[in-house]
């Protein structure tokens, strides 16, 4: 993969500015359609799956002040991460997204929700809502690619480092919800550029620890000190069900623009980008789910990423309903629109992390005969001078070239 | 308005501040929700929580009014009659508020208070009210308040003057004030089945409680303030409480001023009256980053509103206050008064946002 504008086949090619604006055209409609439709039944929806939220998460609390007993420890467990999923993908990410503002309940409302997550929300949704969604899958403009630290594209340098990337995006997803918030910070850049010193990003960074202090007080002290005896196999219980919560929303994440046959663009090629153009790049840096209900509930409908980031402000149960509109604009104008079971697009994301872990090529030219062979390259590769790594990068790139 | 606080009751402050102090522990529970959040399950209307209501009846009144009967929370104080209430209803999804006067008899045993809603032609709130609204409904509710009351020292002799809907504070005055010994209510509704409490105020003038002088306007048209005062010649002693349109209400203010009674007469508005539009303009919510076009004849609070910000609001007539925001920089328009209020950037004037237009762009502190 490649940015779309140096692909030699481009798949926005057969499209006149005409044919993008009528995109543009069709996709605010279909907009409006549900603004104008949006009432009472969404309304009772989402205080539904909050009760639900609740109730759970109360239930499994509780069945955990028992978690010396296995069964309950488990049945506690599942409970707890389930609510955790509800509560960081179909409740929070949600309505931080302000998809529930049009209600005007304050306890359901965008500015003043705060979510079990370390990133505190009114740092997430700047990252989030105002860089992410605006500069989907522009190379150096949207950090959500590799979130700084993967490579996630060919036209990125290949250097012996990234033969780890496999090994801390694992790391990482066991962990994503440290990892959001140090990247919500801007953590990396921060250090890199010495600006810790910054009142701004000290604010910032004392709000983030102060979140931090919070959710950590509550699972790993205040629970397990409410169950008594079983202390430990609580603490045990709430790290576990956060783990699980980290790998779900992480994969859910992986799977919305990551998997092979997802478009990134060029940082030049959104200057002066028309909004027609904006929904072109959604419709192809998103892929989705295909799945059951409960499956769309538990990704907080991110499996209809192409939907959600046409609309990112449209009430979550309504992607559902427009989804086979927006698929139909996708082949009437022959495009790609992405979908794929849930494990077929974790795996194909894992893939590229760990293609793109290997220089340009490499995992292309490799079959079990010259295994030998391609092994003892890469191994020059990493090992060797630069100039030694520049001739076999080439040699790589040129082999997968003439395959 | 202050009324939008709970107020702390002054009972048993020792056992409320173990509850706060209770409150505050389980928070590191409960983080990052509230304990309210999970107690609300339980139940709404309990001591502590925000103030809310469950319909328990909505009885119809006529044809296009009914009675809605409410049970407020624990921690609702009970209202001076006359007094109206602000209450939060989602209608279509969307929460909406709208202040209504209490009808109801302070001695009810059923804990219950009720406020009488005409339905207004396109009133969302009060369509709703009247035609949707079901039994176990909970509403948001705030303290009930408002000015329009009899002061301590009843009037020996009182004149009411209502109009349609304008009855509602005076039923609500009438029912708990039987000892009122010399009361005139002159009532004005398109027909004799239009007047909300019909049945009741008739009765009352039968047992010789008020003299009633109902005006039926379709038939004998609209009173004038001349002619009401005419209809009473002894109002220059009478202490005066007149609820209805705007238009009445002025007439009248100008009747009574002009024969020099103004400091015995009481108004009770339910909506301002639009005076003048002018041009509109873009309305920045600066803490919230919400950009939105707002034209000159609506309220910047109803434009905001529409848009999805979360607005402070009160009486949304003016009055109250409990809408103020400042204003950083740019310019709005009083829509009764016509008057234009500028800010210099970073003044921070306060605008009601209820009664204010955009007159330009404009840069908002919220």
């Amino acid at each position: 993969m490649t940015v779309l504008q140096k692909k030699a086949d481009n798949p926005i090619e057969h499209l006149t500015p005409e044919d993008i604006e009528l995109i543009g055209k069709e996709l605010d409609e279909i907009r409006q359609g549900v603004m104008d439709s949006r009432g009472e039944a969404d309304a009772r929806y989402i205080r539904k799956v909050i009760d639900v939220h609740r109730k759970i998460e109360l239930g499994s609390r509780a069945v955990l002040l028992a978690s010396g007993f296995p069964p309950a420890w488990i049945a506690g467990t599942i409970g707890l991460s389930i609510a955790k999923i509800l509560e960081n993908m179909e409740i929070g990410h949600n309505i931080l997204h302000g998809q529930w503002d049009w209600m005007r309940d304050p306890k359901i409302h965008s500015t003043t929700w705060e979510w079990d997550m370390a990133s505190p929300a009114e740092q997430w949704k700047h990252s989030h809502n105002e860089l992410h969604h605006t500069y989907t899958n522009v190379i150096g403009k949207d950090n959500d690619l590799g979130y700084g630290i993967m490579r996630v594209d060919e036209d990125q340098p290949w250097t012996p480092m990234y033969l780890g990337q496999p090994l801390w995006s694992f790391i990482n997803a066991c962990f994503f919800e440290y990892g959001i918030a140090a990247y919500d910070l801007e953590l990396g850049a921060v250090i890199a550029k010495k600006q810790t010193g910054d009142p701004e990003f000290r604010r910032r960074a004392k709000q983030v620890l102060v979140k931090i202090g919070r959710q950590v007080r509550k699972d790993y002290v205040i629970h397990p000190l409410l169950s008594g005896p079983n202390f430990v196999a609580t603490l045990a219980a709430n790290f576990t069900a956060n783990i699980v919560r980290n790998l779900w929303s992480n994969s859910v994440i992986l799977c919305g623009h990551f998997p092979e046959g997802v478009e990134t663009f060029e940082k030049k090629s959104i200057d002066g980008e028309t909004r027609g153009e904006w929904y072109l790049r959604q419709m192809l840096g998103s892929a989705n789910i295909s799945g059951s209900k409960a499956m769309h509930i538990l990704t907080g409908n991110l499996s209809h990423q192409i939907e959600h980031h046409l609309f990112p402000d449209l009430p979550s149960n309504r992607y559902a309903e427009i989804a086979p509109k927006i698929r139909d604009l996708f082949d009437r104008y022959g495009l790609n629109y992405h979908t794929a079971p849930l494990p077929q697009q974790v795996a194909s994301a894992w893939h590229k992390i760990i293609r793109l872990s290997l220089p340009n090529g490499w995992l292309q030219n490799t079959t079990a005969r010259n295994l030998p062979t391609q092994l003892g390259k890469l191994w020059k590769m990493t090992t060797g001078k630069p100039r030694v790594r520049r001739v076999l990068l080439r040699e790589q790139a040129a082999m997968a070239a003439a395959a | 308005m202050t009324a939008t606080v709970p107020r702390p009751s002054p009972a048993r402050p020792a056992l409320k501040a173990l509850r706060d102090r209770a409150l505050r522990l389980a928070e590191l529970v409960t983080t990052p929700l509230l304990p309210a959040d999970y107690l609300d399950l339980i139940d709404p209307l309990r001591s502590g929580a925000a103030l809310r209501g469950r319909i328990e009846a909505v009885l119809p009144e006529t044809r296009d009014a009914a009675t809605v009967v409410i049970r407020p929370g624990a921690d609702w104080q009970p209202h001076r009659p006359g007094q109206y209430v602000r209450i939060g209803i989602d209608v279509d999804g969307v929460r909406m508020w709208r202040a209504y006067s209490i009808t109801s008899d302070l001695g009810r045993t059923d804990g219950c208070f009720t406020v009488t809603v005409k339905a207004i032609p396109g009133g969302k709130v009060s369509n709703h009210l009247v035609r949707r609204a079901e039994p176990g409904t909970v509403v948001q509710l705030d303290q009930a308040t408002g000015e329009f009351c009899l002061p301590a020292q009843l009037p020996a002799k009182a004149l009411f003057v209502t109009a349609g809907s304008g009855i509602t504070p005076v039923m609500g005055i009438l029912r708990n004030h039987p000892e009122l010994a010399d009361v005139v209510l002159v009532h004005s509704a398109p027909t004799a089945d239009d007047v909300v409490f019909g049945a009741e105020l008739r009765q009352l003038a039968a047992d010789g409680r008020i003299r009633l002088v109902e005006q039926h306007t379709d038939t004998a048209g609209m009173l004038d303030a001349a002619a009401i005062a005419a209809l009473v010649p002894d109002h220059a002693e009478r202490a005066t409480w007149a609820c209805g349109p705007v238009g009445m209400l002025e007439a009248l203010e100008e009747h009574w001023a002009a024969a020099g009674l103004s400091d015995r007469l009481y108004t009770e508005r339910f909506r301002p009256k639009v005076l003048v539009a002018g041009e509109g303009g873009t309305v920045t919510f600066t803490k919230n980053g919400t950009s939105l076009e707002a034209d000159g004849a609506t309220p910047i609070l109803d434009a905001a509103e529409e848009a999805g910000v979360l607005m402070p609001s009160g009486c949304r007539m003016g009055i109250c206050y409990g809408c103020v925001l400042p204003l950083r920089e740019g310019a709005v328009r009083d829509l009764r008064t016509g008057e234009v209020t500028t800010a210099a950037p970073g003044d921070g004037v306060l605008v009601q946002t209820c009664i204010s237009a955009a007159a330009g762009a404009c840069d908002i502190d919220h």
